[in-house]
């Protein structure tokens, strides 16, 4: 056999080579498949990137993405693990004496990562961009509430077009990410998505949507060069699959697996584990409509709950039972509202609207069948407890997209199980749009809690409202209205070279890991 | 009467795509409500109804779509916001390249299996093909995943679990097919690395359909076996191997040519949930995904891409049943 030099290998010696080539290159990998550098971190992650505009489309207002684009873009206003804000591209900012104008100061010496100069500007073209409705900004209605900017050197001011005391908060979470002006002006919406610059700690530096995004640190990142010179993002939806990935080494951290297989592999050599309750709650909602409309029987659905059992039992003992939608670390927490697990009291209240075991109330109770965590079986639970004081309830199962169908046109049944984030702390962005009957997203509507709510969300003076939102938590458990769950705990597994600082949030952002000393 | 096929499969697309436009609008869970933001207000959902075609009647969204076929365009995906024709045509090379691996799998060891089968007929060894053969058809493509995962993943770290090639080489090609291009180029490092990163997915997906080559091969190569054709060669002095390679074989790949075809179309289905339990970057996990999101210009193109898919396989198929079969040629 012998080669043409002009014509190249013949088919022949290609697919010989080929065949030699791949089998060689598969079989003597192992090596390769659990080979980390040390300055590389892999990590397996339960959510695709679909996007990489932070500020539209479904995947803005995804909080676990919130991790990538924290990752290479900046927000306004940064955000520590335990919720607490602090200074991000914004160093300072505030409201004038009358709530009338905003001022922010930018932080100054900051570049973008393709090495030109981030300013002001930058700062008002991303808010005005993202508070116009054509854009598709879904929190649009926050960031309209602020308009006709004006640059003094590195402050921007802006007058308040209509007050919005959690606008400053809002600067900390979704879709508040500050965008290259003059790059995407001159690439466009695609060029971006193909090319995405940040002013963030790390830069895109290959991605393959669906697969994986590889991230390499931005040595001129204002905040400091992260430990990490690279991250692998692998895109592992599958639960099964990331524990796979971490126990065989392929990927340094997961998060999201189910508690049993987290119990199982934090006690494995070289693998630790972090648990810590996030943002998010699971929550049944009440519907004001039929046996609902009886304050004994909400009030005996809630009570009869055996919180602290369903952790214990159903979630290895990760998570927090709640009384109101606010987890201890939201702004609103108040520890003193309680309502207790009283089966006997909720079987008296039941009796008092001729409800009992021998004839009781009915109704459906719809839920998500592993949307999250032990989700139907928790119901199943639930319904469990019920019968035993009188309540008969039809679990319906359905997909979580009909749950928004039918919580926007309220049209849920008397009970339906859901979870609910709120990264921000704010008790408008739990309790309030959760509960407030204007808001799309309300499933009890009446006018005495509607009352209630109304003046909070103007409210400026913020101890005020605070204060406020702390009795609209008291009269909602008082009556019923609802009947929050728990708090989730979220799961992280790490390699020992890997030290991980968990985020309330949820977010897990590779620029907080460090390697172990 | 290719041209008749061709017409038929197009017809029957047509069919396909207003079955899965009409259902999909009619089955629960609309797309929009899962984009309304805390704050939105009536005016602010009908914009976002209005966004995405939504506000029209069913009748009209379905023109407008047909419009966007007949340029080449499938429409704008709501969760990836992209072209869906530029994403369907990213994602298929994965897809297709998988496939045709499993099926190779799937010929080579249905093929062996039948073989080795008709040669030991009689033998306890036949029995124990036999036995293997059936649980290789039992379980689901996906039980083989998950075995595959814990054993050639965890127990044994043998091959990559998820993806289609280490994150770290990602090599800048020129077209999707990550395998076919590795190996043209001689750039063995990614050939082996994609190839590794397949051969689970591949063999999960393979094994079923092995196990239907095996059985059905070996029907028709015993039936073969039987013929005059055989028993002369056998007279010739043949040895029983040679007989089955070069007379029964032949006559025998007909019927099970044209039942792969049809099987691997079912394969083709099984690439959905395999692609997911592997994190494979290929049609299959991207379907999942848009059911979840409800992305529906995405789910139409990927069902029409599906659809257009197993009416090419199945016509290859009875092309190459007429071709191996000179009766049906002649139509005999």
């Amino acid at each position: 056999m012998t080669t043409d030099a002009k014509c190249g290998p013949s088919r022949r010696e290609i697919l010989a080579a080929s065949g030699a080539g791949l089998a060689l290159s598969a079989l003597l990998r192992p090596g390769a498949v659990l080979a980390q550098a040390d300055d590389t971190v892999t990590i397996a992650y339960n959510v695709a990137l679909p996007s990489w505009d932070p500020t539209v489309g479904l995947s803005a207002v995804n909080p676990t993405i919130q991790a990538i684009y924290r990752s290479v873009f900046d927000q306004f206003i940064g955000q520590g693990p335990d919720l607490s804000f602090q200074p991000g591209l914004l160093t300072a900012w505030g409201w004038n004496e009358d709530r009338t104008k905003v001022w922010m100061d930018v932080r100054e010496g900051v570049r973008w990562q393709d090495g030109s100069p981030f300013g002001p500007e930058d700062i008002v073209w991303s808010l005005e961009r993202a508070g116009k409705p054509e854009t598709g900004n879904p929190i649009q209605f926050i960031w309209s509430t602020i308009g006709n900017f004006a640059i003094d050197g590195n402050r921007v001011t802006a007058d308040v077009l209509r007050y919005e005391p959690t606008l400053f908060k809002w600067m900390a979470f979704l879709t508040a990410y500050v965008m290259p002006k003059a790059y995407y002006e001159k690439v466009g919406a695609e060029g971006f998505e193909a090319a995405p610059i940040g002013t963030g700690p790390y830069m895109v530096d290959a991605f393959e949507r669906g697969a994986f995004l590889r991230l390499k640190s931005n040595p001129h990142y204002w905040g400091g060069e992260p430990a990490f010179k690279t991250v692998i993002f692998k895109f592992v939806p599958d639960a099964t699959s990331r524990v796979a990935e971490v126990e065989s080494g392929a990927s340094d951290v997961t998060l999201e697996i189910p508690y049993e297989e987290y119990d199982r592999l934090k006690e494995k050599p070289g693998l630790h584990g972090y648990t810590t309750p996030v943002s998010d709650i699971a929550m049944i909602f009440l519907n004001d409509v039929g046996p609902m409309l009886d304050k004994n029987v909400r009030l005996a659905a809630h009570m009869s709950i055996d919180k602290r059992a369903i952790v214990d039992l159903l979630l290895s003992g990760y998570g927090e039972p709640i009384d109101t939608l606010e987890a201890p670390q939201y702004a609103a927490y108040d520890p003193t509202i309680k309502v207790p697990y009283d089966p006997d009291k909720a079987a008296a209240l039941l009796a008092e609207s001729g409800y009992g075991p021998d004839n009781p109330v009915r109704f459906t109770i719809q839920t998500t069948r592993g949307f999250k965590p032990k989700d139907y079986e928790m119901i199943q639970a639930i319904v469990g407890m019920w019968r035993k004081i009188g309540i008969e309830a039809e679990i319906e199962v359905y997909e979580i997209a009909k749950h928004f169908e039918l919580r926007a046109q309220d049209k849920l049944a008397p009970a339906a199980f859901y979870n609910w984030g709120n990264a921000i702390g704010d008790p408008t962005t739990s309790t309030g749009f959760a509960m407030f009957g204007p808001s799309p997203h309300s499933v009890w509507d009446t006018e005495d809690l509607d009352a209630m709510i109304g003046p909070l969300w103007g409210e400026a003076d913020e101890e005020k409202r605070i204060t406020g939102w702390k009795a609209v938590d008291r009269y909602i458990a008082e009556q019923g209205y609802v009947i929050p769950l728990l708090q989730y705990v979220q799961p992280i597994i790490a390699a020992d070279r890997v030290k991980v600082t968990p985020n309330v949030s949820g977010a897990l952002q590779p620029a907080w890991m460090e390697k172990a000393s | 009467m290719l041209a008749t096929r061709l017409a038929l499969g197009l017809l029957t697309l047509a069919g396909v795509a207003v079955v899965v436009f009409v259902l999909l609008r009619v089955v629960p869970g609309d797309p929009v409500a899962m984009m309304i933001p805390p704050g939105a207000t009536e005016a602010d959902i009908a914009r976002l109804q209005a966004r995405y075609g939504f506000d029209r009647s069913i009748a009209a969204q379905f023109l407008i779509w047909c419009g966007d076929l007949l340029t080449g365009e499938f429409g704008t995906s709501i969760s990836l916001r992209q072209g869906v024709a530029g994403l369907i045509l990213r994602h298929l090379p994965a897809t297709l390249e998988l496939a045709v691996l499993a099926l190779e799998i799937a010929v080579i060891l249905g093929g062996a299996v039948a073989v080795i089968s008709a040669r030991l007929r009689g033998r306890w060894a036949e029995n124990a093909i036999d036995t293997g053969n059936g649980l290789a058809l039992a379980v689901p493509d996906f039980i083989w995943a998950l075995a595959m995962v814990f054993l050639l993943g965890v127990l044994w770290p043998l091959l990559p679990i998820s993806g289609r090639i280490d994150p770290r080489l990602a090599p800048d090609y020129v077209s999707g097919f990550l395998l076919l291009e590795s190996i043209l180029r001689l750039d063995f490092a990614v050939a082996g690395d994609v190839f590794a990163h397949m051969l689970m997915p591949a063999l999960a997906l393979a094994l079923p359909l092995a196990a239907i080559i095996g059985r059905v091969l070996k029907s028709a190569l015993v039936e073969a076996m039987s013929e005059d054709y055989a028993l002369l060669a056998r007279v010739k002095g043949f040895s029983e191997i040679a007989v089955i390679l070069r007379e029964a074989l032949r006559n025998a790949l007909g019927p099970t040519l044209a039942l792969t075809g049809v099987q691997f179309t079912f394969m083709l289905g099984g690439t959905v949930i395999v692609e997911r339990i592997f994190s494979y970057p290929g049609l299959g996990n991207m379907a999942i995904d848009a059911v979840i999101n409800r992305d529906l210009p995405l789910i139409q193109g990927l069902v029409l891409t599906f659809g257009a898919m197993f009416i090419l396989i199945n016509l290859a198929a009875d092309i190459g049943a007429v071709l191996l079969n000179p009766r049906l040629r002649h139509g005999g």
